[in-house]
């Protein structure tokens, strides 16, 4: 396979090609609409969903190669390509893939189809749009995870934003327009002060040799300084911008709403690819970029404690909460909390444990997401209360939920075990008590899922109207099959994915601690100079 | 080319572009009052006006390309003024197309309207090359008396009644301030000329005499009256409101943009000695400016009312460019001002494709559910607000406008971090109302008692789409224009003693 790529010059266009792809097919849609005069609901426009998939599938298969193509033994970036943008302000395009961002680059073409397919008969208004939108989004977020430029990965971040804002606000639940906007305001929030943290960045980072400024992501690393002061504030924007995405707690208040009220898809988007971004922007950037800063002594405990609080209170809310899409969406907040521990923990198992939840939860939750979206359309409510012991009726469904649940619970055999059993045995090498509280939200994550699905799937038939829902049709066991698969395939053996970031994850880890103290010193030699 | 501007013929030469154009539009205001007015004749001169527009660009284009220089004197010669002209000449071509449209709209017939845009377009080249607090006083009012008319000139409304003699009372209230501010600088430093002045407020006693202190505040109040900052907006909304759509575009715009090139010019040249005693004044107006015209934006229900705050915040963005006093912050200006410029007349453009005769429908309510009926259009405005915004890549040339200016802050000789955080704050604020008029065209059905809409007339048409495509083009590729804007700074007779040396040497 690998000799295939090679001969093809696969490493070369790859990235460009996981980048264009959607456009076209965005592009495609517009032009579509542009010569139609019928409207576009979906009874006009029935070719827009299947130019949206084929799309989808097409960058899902490009994006294939990279799990041969990449080569497991370094931690430099691959396939990279350079191109200039901005030569007045040292800004480029320029994008790579190492062993972090290879898996949020694999999840993401791996979840769009899925979420396309999952959406194919509950979108009926404009949906030419709709794809189009959803299309473009997924340059953005590829963009995202690809970027090593600082502009570039700004100019990605914020352009994300859009395409989710219309997809929540136009297509979503009766408080759509509440959610979006809410969604659009705390995100836009933290990424301006992330911007104003790289503007001051970029001023103060000098490559040497050129004497010019930079925005590219290596030279920053190699050429910023910054006093310790100065690298604290720069940390807290970074590191705002993030967690509001991840998001942490107190930050979370609007992922309940915007997880809620967007359309299947936007939800499976949203809780599996864009909470990812948060974390991966620890891993990249504020950690990288600010060890001493992030790793002061209570800057770092604040941080883990919210991490801890944040598994607790969001398994524990999640508990109480009638509506089945929002004790999802507050599960997400929980498990995004084991990532953010590991990550701060800083051992090598811990930040690939974290790697793997970040994998894993947005394989489960997508799952989730999902299956709620499939007994939607069938019943038109999400709460709880309205189901109970349609397992019978409904085999398949029951089945697939099932195992997704346990999944999500972390059950071995699994892949939601894998991730949360690294964070927690990593992460107990160095903060055993911070973890010690986190193995609870396990315990009280087993509690609400499964009480959710016991009276989802197993109380007795109460309701006669529940006796006549149809199971799953062959498109619906299409999507869960290939969940199901990577479910356990990972939860059996994830040896090959844990082989392709352990360089990277080993990488981050050495990075980071060693820099602190570096950057310490140099801090203080440095320091008056500004 | 080099002037020699002692001499009255180079120096005559030395403002061609101002001459073609207030000579052109002498000779169009002549056709205009020559025989009996009929829509036909007034369109036929707005079409003139576009292509004297047009005429005057490629003179300047010209004197920038051909690298013209001058000796010290009342004007500059400089890559500043050219940036800025071409600015303030699109606007006036915007304006133009915009009002022959309107005309149509509200069956107006008056040729004279576009001559006294093109006159106060001449004033505002002579505010942008002004290098005299004489000159600067000339072109503010050359361009003012124009625009009070302007405000007016639908004189079946009394509205725009209403709003032209607030314009003209506060107008002339300013330019009291105004002169007396420039009067008490003369006396403080014996001189009107910016470079001399410059020179002069270098050493202690001068820079911090009580007489310069309160001249330079009543400048600045002069100065605040005509860019709309807080607290001296008052007037803003009601006027802009009131004056026909096309001037208020043409107002937002044009006006503000040759007010803050003057104030830019002035500052930079005259007053860098006296930094510390006017700093911590146009700090405050900046915040203030921010604050205020964000808050209050964000409660508007009226489109134009809401774009009017807007004007008054974006006044806040560039002070903070003015605050921060840099080479970088002159470049920031330019490529602020021609983003905001299509923006803010782009969606004027918008406001008048979908208004109905009366100035009707300018409500945000009307906008629900465009994208239902006017796709594209709808999709112009959401870049159009986006832009404002300062969003990146789907608003265009608007985020790398913010960035320039939050760069000049932070590149100051002391840096501005809490102005840019403040910059920030309020832009996250800006998004309630931005996105509010994006969240009803988008996200809320046409109601059911709304009229049809009008077919989008080929000015119109051209002026939104045109800036839209501009906009967007130029926030992926922004490359060329950011070159451009870099090289359009103020020459300097006086080197001033706050630039830091070591940021300008870095790039």
């Amino acid at each position: 396979m690998r000799d295939f790529l090679v001969s093809i010059h696969y490493g070369s266009w790859v990235l460009l090609a996981l980048l264009g792809i959607p456009l076209v097919g965005a592009l495609l849609l517009v032009l579509q609409s542009a010569v139609a005069k019928d409207g576009s609901s979906l009874e006009a426009a029935p070719s827009a969903r299947w130019i949206a998939l084929i799309t989808f599938l097409v960058e899902f298969v490009v994006s294939l190669g990279l799990w041969w193509a990449f080569d497991p033994n370094t931690a430099a970036w691959q396939f990279r390509v350079t191109h200039w943008w901005i030569p007045g302000w040292g800004a480029n395009f320029d994008v790579g893939v190492d062993g972090i961002s290879l898996f949020m680059v694999l999840l993401t073409t791996f979840l769009m189809p899925l979420s396309v397919l999952g959406g194919w008969t509950s979108v009926r208004e404009k949906v030419r749009s709709y794809y189009a939108l959803l299309l473009i989004l997924t340059t953005g977020m590829i963009g995202v995870f690809l970027a090593l430029d600082l502009l570039f990965f700004y100019v990605m971040w914020e352009v994300m934003l859009i395409p989710m804002y219309f997809i929540i606000g136009i297509w979503g639940g009766e408080r759509r327009i509440y959610a979006s906007i809410k969604f659009f305001i705390y995100t836009f929030l933290g990424s301006l002060l992330m911007l104003v943290a790289i503007i001051y960045l970029w001023l103060h980072s000098v490559d040497t040799t050129t004497l010019r400024n930079t925005f590219g992501y290596d030279d920053i690393m190699r050429h910023a300084v910054v006093t310790s002061r100065a690298a604290l504030w720069l940390f807290g924007a970074f590191f705002l911008a993030f967690a509001v995405k991840v998001p942490m707690f107190p930050f979370h208040t609007w992922l309940p709403d915007a997880h809620t009220e967007a359309p299947t898809a936007g939800s499976v988007i949203l809780a599996g690819i864009m909470l990812k971004m948060g974390t991966y922007g620890f891993l990249r950037f504020a950690l990288p970029l600010f060890p001493g800063a992030a790793l002061t002594p209570w800057v770092r405990n604040t941080i883990l404690t919210l991490a801890v609080i944040g598994i607790i209170y969001g398994a524990l809310v999640a508990m109480v909460q009638p509506d089945f899409k929002k004790l999802v969406a507050y599960s997400s907040v929980s498990h995004l909390g084991f990532v953010v521990l590991g990550i701060f923990a800083l051992t090598l198992q811990s930040v690939q444990g974290a790697l793997m939840v970040m994998i894993n939860h947005g394989i489960s939750t997508g799952a989730l997401f999902l299956l709620i979206g499939m007994i939607y359309e069938r019943k038109h409510t999400r709460l709880i209360d309205a189901y109970g012991g349609i397992a019978r009726v409904v085999p398949m469904f029951a089945v697939v939920l099932t195992l997704v649940s346990l999944s999500s619970i972390g059950l071995p055999g699994t892949n939601g075990f894998v991730g949360e059993f690294l964070v927690l045995i990593g992460s107990f090498k160095s903060h055993p008590w911070f973890t010690l509280v986190a193995t609870t939200g396990v315990i009280v994550a087993a509690c609400y899922l499964l009480w959710a699905i016991q009276r989802i799937l197993f109380n007795k038939l109460d309701k006669p109207e529940n006796a006549q829902l149809p199971d799953l049709n062959r498109r619906e066991l299409a999507i869960v099959g290939v969940l199901t698969v990577a479910i356990l395939w990972i939860g059996i053996y994830p040896a090959p994915v844990l082989r392709r970031m352990e360089r990277s994850a080993a990488n981050f880890v050495q990075v980071v601690t060693t820099n602190q103290a570096t950057r310490i010193s140099n801090v203080s030699m440095t320091g008056g100079q500004r | 080319m080099s002037f020699d501007l002692s001499i009255p013929g180079q120096l005559g030469m030395a403002l061609l572009p101002e001459v073609v154009l207030t000579v052109g539009a002498m000779l169009l205001l002549l056709g205009a009052a020559w025989g009996k007015e009929t829509p036909a004749r007034a369109r036929t001169i707005g079409t003139l006006g576009i292509a004297l527009s047009v005429v005057t660009i490629a003179v300047v284009v010209w004197m920038w390309m051909s690298g013209a220089k001058a000796t010290p004197g009342i004007i500059a010669v400089d890559s500043f003024r050219w940036g800025a002209d071409l600015v303030i000449l699109l606007a006036t071509i915007i304006a133009i197309a915009l009002g022959i449209d309107y005309a149509r709209v509200e069956q107006l017939v008056s040729g004279e309207t576009y001559v006294l845009v093109l006159l106060a377009s001449a004033g505002m080249m002579l505010l942008t090359s002004a290098r005299d607090l004489i000159i600067v006083f000339l072109g503010i009012e050359l361009m003012s008396i124009a625009v009070y008319v302007l405000a007016g000139v639908n004189r079946r409304s009394a509205k725009a009644a209403e709003a032209s003699l607030k314009y003209f009372l506060l107008g002339a209230f300013s330019t009291g301030f105004l002169l007396y501010g420039i009067a008490l600088i003369y006396g403080a430093t014996g001189s009107t000329d910016l470079a001399t002045i410059g020179t002069k407020v270098t050493g202690a006693t001068i820079a911090t005499a009580p007489m310069l202190l309160v001249g330079t505040a009543l400048l600045l109040v002069g100065f605040g009256f005509k860019v709309a900052a807080v607290p001296f907006h008052m007037w803003t909304p009601d006027v802009y409101e009131g004056a026909p759509t096309p001037i208020t575009a043409y107002m937002a715009a044009a006006v503000k943009a040759a007010a803050f090139a003057a104030l830019f010019r002035v500052w930079r040249e005259a007053f860098p000695g006296a930094l510390a005693s006017w700093h911590l004044g146009l700090w405050w107006l900046a915040v203030l400016t921010m604050v205020v015209g964000n808050l209050v934006a964000l409660v508007q229900k009226n489109i134009k009312r809401m774009l009017a705050y807007s004007s008054i915040a974006h006044a806040g963005y560039l002070l903070v460019a003015v605050v921060s006093n840099n080479q970088l912050g002159s470049a920031a200006f330019l490529f602020y001002v021609l983003a905001y410029t299509l923006a803010t007349m782009g969606a004027f453009g918008v406001v008048i494709a979908v208004g109905e005769p009366g100035e009707r429908h300018q409500q945000l309510s009307d906008f629900a559910g465009l994208w239902t009926v006017r796709p594209w259009l709808a999709a112009a405005m959401a870049v159009f607000m986006l832009a404002l915004l300062g969003f990146p890549i789907a608003g265009g040339m608007g985020f790398f406008a913010k960035w320039y200016v939050l760069q000049a802050a932070l590149d100051a000789a002391h840096p501005e971090t809490a102005l840019a955080v403040v910059l920030v704050l309020t832009s996250v604020l800006s998004a309630g109302y931005y996105l509010a008029v994006v969240m009803v065209m988008f996200m809320r059905p046409r109601s059911a008692d709304a009229p049809p809409l009008r077919p989008v007339r080929a000015p119109t048409f051209l002026v939104v789409y045109a800036s839209a495509i501009v906009l967007l083009f130029f926030g992926i590729f922004p490359a060329g224009f950011l070159g451009a804007a870099r090289m359009s700074v103020p020459t300097m007779a006086a080197a001033p003693a706050s630039s830091p040396p070591t940021a300008i040497a870095r790039r």
